[in-house]
């Protein structure tokens, strides 16, 4: 008899463990996509920036300013966003920004494809944008933490020189954020306009 | 920033010249090697009134510090040649282009500078590739008729 009771007693804790686990589980789950959201929230400071959002118009013009103002002179993206024939980026634009003359500069100074136009999305619609690759310009989650963390141009948002305000934290806590988003499941807010 | 020396190449010339690394292109021409047919309009790469030609493209010489010049061969209104150019300069004077004249060797780099790019531009290529070479007496429909003269001059 002693035997059979063992058995039921081991077999009882298992489905109490096992339920106790997915529960946690459940709560974890919640708990996790909250975080994931957390995370982005927090990054889409950074993505809904003037800094960065002046590059990613929705339209073929540029804004400038922290009024994301029309882009004086007009400038538009061009067949490979880097301005119309004649009238290039870096006809203006140089390899670094030039306070005398209050122009920025990046040697990869150009608009982000227009499939990448974040101006007036929400930041849940920004952030299906990015994860996707048919319009983040082919970039897988890798390749895409790559490019937040060390890109150049993504950079100059931390470095705008003049008295432009830059994009908030650093380019190393952006790519810190980020990865810890994709590690949680890069899942995106909720899609509401802001 | 210090001042040095830099050689540079302007309308194929090899000129060493003083001056402080932050100094724009534009003055560098202007007043260390006296070539002032590039103007001085705004100083901010608003207006186009500086616009030379570095390595063939063109470029605001304002908003070029001389220090990232580098090995970029310069040209000047005073040193621009080839068909584009003398397809430019025949229709700006048939047109008689100018009323002023003070932003016009900008007008004339940016349109020698479509012209390289697009043989026969249309008259939106052409508001676009000059939207930034700004002109206070207004002569934009002369400018963009003798564009569309030198096109048909080059065969466009």
């Amino acid at each position: 008899m002693r035997r059979p009771l063992i058995v039921a007693g081991a077999a009882a804790l298992l489905v109490i463990t096992s339920a106790a686990a997915q529960h946690t589980l459940g709560q974890n789950s919640i708990s996790a996509v909250a975080r994931s959201i957390a995370l982005f929230q927090k990054a889409g400071k950074v993505f809904q920036s003037p800094r960065c959002l002046n590059c990613h118009p929705v339209g073929d013009r540029p804004t400038q300013l922290d009024r994301m103002v029309p882009h004086q002179p007009l400038v538009v993206r061009g067949i490979d966003g880097h301005g119309a024939p004649g009238l290039a980026c870096d006809t203006c634009h140089h390899a670094a920004n030039y306070d005398a003359a209050g122009v920025p500069g990046n040697p990869g100074w150009r608009l982000a494809p227009a499939s990448m136009g974040w101006q007036g999305k929400s930041l849940g619609e920004i952030c299906e944008q990015i994860k996707d690759p048919a319009r983040n310009g082919g970039k897988d989650m890798a390749a895409l933490l790559k490019h937040v963390s060390e890109d150049s141009l993504v950079g100059w948002a931390w470095g705008p020189g003049g008295k432009r305000p830059p994009a908030p934290g650093t380019q190393a806590e952006f790519g810190a954020l980020m990865r810890a988003w994709a590690a949680s499941g890069a899942h995106c807010p909720p899609d509401k306009r802001k | 920033m210090t001042v040095g020396v830099f050689t540079i190449t302007v309308n194929g010339a090899s000129r060493s010249i003083e001056a402080d690394g932050d100094t724009p292109l534009l003055w560098v021409l202007r007043d260390n090697l006296g070539l002032t047919g590039t103007k001085f309009g705004c100083g901010i790469a608003l207006c186009g009134a500086c616009t030379v030609f570095v390595d063939g493209k063109p470029l605001r010489a304002c908003s070029l510090p001389i220090s990232a010049l580098g090995a970029g061969k310069v040209t000047t209104i005073e040193g621009v040649s080839g068909p584009e150019a003398d397809a430019v300069q025949g229709a700006w004077v048939s047109r008689d282009v100018p009323q002023c004249g003070y932003c016009q060797s900008g007008q004339v780099m940016s349109a020698i500078a479509l012209l390289k790019e697009i043989k026969k531009p249309t008259d939106h290529d052409i508001d676009l590739a000059l939207s930034g070479n700004l002109c206070r007496c207004a002569t934009y429909i002369r400018i963009r008729a003798a564009i569309h003269d030198a096109a048909r001059a080059l065969g466009g």
